[in-house]
């Protein structure tokens, strides 16, 4: 520690080139915490995805719908715990840029497949006495300032009424949250009674069944079991587990993971050489200085430690600085992500990777200061 | 002056070799910033001509009052008579409507060199398709026919997942579907969809609506009086779009992200980029005191100083901007991407370095070359000619 002031000093031997030097690594994690933080919001979507439970859809597509008859047969068989259903609704609420994700379900069943999702008993209980009763997410609820008693009136894109209409009237009964990740309280569940009987076509016909398993290790041969149940039907099913569910999706957008990592391997790559030239121009400019450091007594290791520390310092402050501006913009993303929060696996790979860069840009010119000979630095040759 | 201005610029571009190191930082700072911005913006217009290309001026689509995609329409077997016998509509020969009541299933089909399903657009195509769509050509084999579950693949569906070769049994449902033709149409988003005719979709998937009727207008100007016609017919609730403008609102959500992705990475990796020149410039400065304070001391200008630091700037920029954009054009025009379009399904669509986007890169990579020279440029010209000579 008391060499730090001799470090600092160094570090602002020349302060306009360290203040380049700086800015161009806060740019560069930035954008590392600002890409790794979209990549993140993605992936942990399939990594908080429960073990217990399964998707069943149908197997051509699922956007396909399966008959609501499957569910006393997928209940019955062995392994089973809890079956619920739910059918994709989608609709806005008056502008289509105000999209909401709305699912229609059973009251009981939907709150019992979901542990996770809070809400308090008597607004549960009041969801299943009330059949144009919907719980929506406290997100969602802030959004647009939606209370307990408030009617809502949504648009559905798919759904009509034997009217023709597509307007669709819900009651607001009760609130949830999500404390484990709160990403997902931003749904609107509501009554599959209400919406069988308005619907003007596919009665009877849900759009994909979730099931929880009584022990994970066995997911694999219930799956299978609900399968084969319906093989060969017309309408066949494909069980996965919730992760897998969620990944093949996620693939279908395209190859995030791929274009992050490119564009973060670029920035990064030119990061080395920027950040490498100055480091080693410092070191050249200063052969005297280090030749009287190493005259009054410096060790070559010493001088080598007082070097690379200088690295180190300089990526650590500027790691820092380019992560936290990316924690204070990420929130701005929300809407894009649905996740608020910069996750903390990010700030601690950011550090991993400034040590790295520290490394390997701040030891070549350390490694030349530590065998310079006093006397030719000091003869200047 | 300008004699001046030559003579400074070209023994300062001389002395560059010796700078390389430095210098490197300015190139490949813009390079790789040139290259992500330009590739970035590559998908957003491959994917945009692509989706833009499917419409046609003189077509109109027709969707479910507020159903936004044909994803989410139905429309009844009576409605899409209405809508076929609407005035405005094209006929042809027999005096028949050239329109086509279509739906679209998803169908699961695995990409190839991966065993996830991805989902693909069947589509269901009425009588008159081929008259509808004259861009859609068969290249291989032949066109379906009806009643017999047969369709065609489009080339870029073809060539992203597997198992769709001319000849090969497709499972959907019930029953398997033969592959019996391959069709291209200009690369638009139907050549990333299967074919097949409608009342055989119809029955195999159990339906009984249709989810868009598709028409062929008599010219561009009748959308109006087909538009009217419709929207005035109290059995009807419809959106009546012409084609163009349905396919670019299906684009604009991913092209607005795309965009913003692009612009926003790359202006920050540009700010990136302008330290580092700063960075070199200054040093570059620094490095010809000795020089620049001479050249002073026996009379030439401050200007030409200027210049010469300047054109050393730009120079670098211009060619790290080269470097970037020509990477991106040999590594990404053309290569073959999909993802999830308005329908819920894949679009297959080529990355495009058109030339727009090459000089979008150029200009990029001279503006950030201009703002790392400029302030080590004036520094260069303020330099105290007396205390630079004494220092050396």
């Amino acid at each position: 520690m008391k060499y730090f002031p001799l470090i600092w000093a160094g570090l602002w031997r020349k302060k306009a080139r360290t203040i380049f030097t700086l800015l161009s690594i806060v740019v560069a994690f930035l954008l590392f915490g600002m890409l790794q933080g979209v990549n993140a919001a993605f992936n942990n979507t399939v990594e908080t995805a429960n073990v217990n439970r399964l998707t069943v859809v149908s197997k051509i597509n699922f956007t396909e719908s399966l008959p609501y008859s499957y569910l006393t047969q997928i209940e019955a068989v062995p392994g089973v715990s809890a079956v619920a259903w739910f059918s994709w609704f989608g609709t806005y609420y008056q502008d289509p840029k105000n999209f909401v994700f709305s699912f229609p379900g059973d009251p009981a069943r939907l709150f019992d497949m979901y542990p996770e999702y809070k809400v308090p008993k008597e607004q549960l209980e009041a969801f299943g006495r009330t059949r144009t009763g919907a719980v929506i997410g406290v997100d969602l609820a802030t959004k647009y300032g939606w209370k307990i008693g408030d009617q809502v009136p949504l648009h559905s894109t798919i759904w009509t009424k034997p009217d023709g209409s597509s307007d669709w009237n819900f009651e607001i009964v009760g609130i949830y949250d999500v404390p484990s990740d709160p990403s997902q309280a931003n749904q609107f569940f509501f009554n599959h009674t209400y919406f069988d009987e308005a619907r003007s076509f596919g009665k009877g016909k849900v759009g994909w069944y979730v099931v929880r398993v009584k022990d994970p290790a066995q997911s694999a041969v219930v799956a299978e079991a609900i399968d084969k149940l319906f093989a060969n039907s017309p309408d066949e099913t494909k069980t996965q587990t919730e992760k897998e569910f969620q990944q093949s999706f996620l693939k279908q957008l395209g190859d995030i993971n791929f274009i992050v990592t490119s564009i973060l391997g670029a920035v990064f790559f030119s990061l080395l050489f920027a950040t490498g030239s100055t480091m080693m121009q410092s070191v050249r400019e200063r052969i005297p200085e280090l030749a009287v450091l190493k005259t009054l007594g410096f060790s070559n290791g010493g001088v080598l430690a007082l070097m690379l520390s200088e690295a180190v310092l300089l990526c650590l402050i500027a790691a820092a600085l380019g992560l936290a501006i990316a924690a204070l913009i990420f929130p701005s993303l929300k809407s894009f992500i649905g996740v608020a929060t910069l996750s903390a696996s990010v700030l601690v790979t950011g550090a991993v990777v400034a040590l790295l860069l520290a490394l390997i840009t701040g030891l070549p010119p350390a490694l030349r200061a530590q065998r310079l000979n006093i006397v030719d630095a000091l003869a200047g040759r | 002056m300008f004699k001046q201005i030559a003579a400074v610029t070209s023994m300062n571009l001389r002395g560059l070799p010796q700078r390389i190191g430095p210098s490197l930082v300015i190139v490949i700072g813009i390079a790789v910033t040139v290259a992500v911005l330009v590739s970035v913006l590559a998908m957003a217009t491959g994917f945009k001509k692509t989706v833009g290309n499917t419409g046609h001026a003189d077509r109109a689509i027709v969707i479910r009052g507020g159903s936004l995609t044909e994803l989410g329409s139905t429309i009844s077997r009576d409605n899409t008579v209405t809508i076929t016998d609407a005035p405005g509509v094209k006929h042809d020969a027999d005096g028949k409507a050239i329109a086509s009541a279509e739906v679209v299933a998803v169908v699961g089909v695995a990409k190839k060199g991966d065993t996830t399903l991805a989902n693909v657009t069947l589509r269901g195509v009425g009588a008159k398709g081929a008259q509808l769509r004259p861009e859609i050509r068969i290249v291989e084999g032949r066109m379906y026919e009806p009643a017999v579950r047969e369709l065609i693949v489009g080339r870029s569906a073809q060539g992203q997942f597997a198992g769709l070769a001319l000849g090969s049994k497709i499972a959907f449902r019930d029953s398997d579907w033969t592959v019996v033709g391959v069709f291209e149409s200009n690369g638009d988003s139907h050549e990333s969809e299967l074919l097949a005719d409608v009342e055989t979709v119809l029955s195999a998937f159990r339906r009984n609506l249709y989810q868009s009727v598709v028409v062929l207008l008599d010219s561009p100007e009748s959308f109006d009086r087909f538009k009217d016609a419709l929207t005035t017919n109290p059995t009807l609730s419809v959106d009546v779009k012409r084609e163009p403008e349905y396919y670019a609102a299906q684009s604009k959500r991913l092209n607005t992200l795309l965009n913003f992705l692009a612009y926003v990475v790359g202006g920050i990796m540009a700010v990136g980029a302008i330290f580092g020149a700063l960075n070199t410039m200054y040093s570059a400065v620094s490095a010809r005191a000795l020089e620049i304070a001479t050249l002073r001391a026996i009379g030439f200008g401050s200007l030409p100083v200027v210049i010469s630091v300047l054109v050393e700037a730009l120079l670098l920029a211009l060619i790290g901007g080269s470097i970037g954009a020509a990477l991106a054009w040999v590594f990404f025009n053309g290569n073959v991407v999909s993802t999830l379009g308005g329908n819920f399904t894949q679009v297959v669509f080529q990355l495009t370095v058109s030339p727009a986007l090459l000089v979008i890169g150029v200009v990029w990579a001279c503006v950030i070359g201009i703002i790392g020279g400029l302030f080590p440029s004036v520094r260069a010209a303020r330099l105290s000619v007396a205390s630079a000579l004494r220092a050396a």
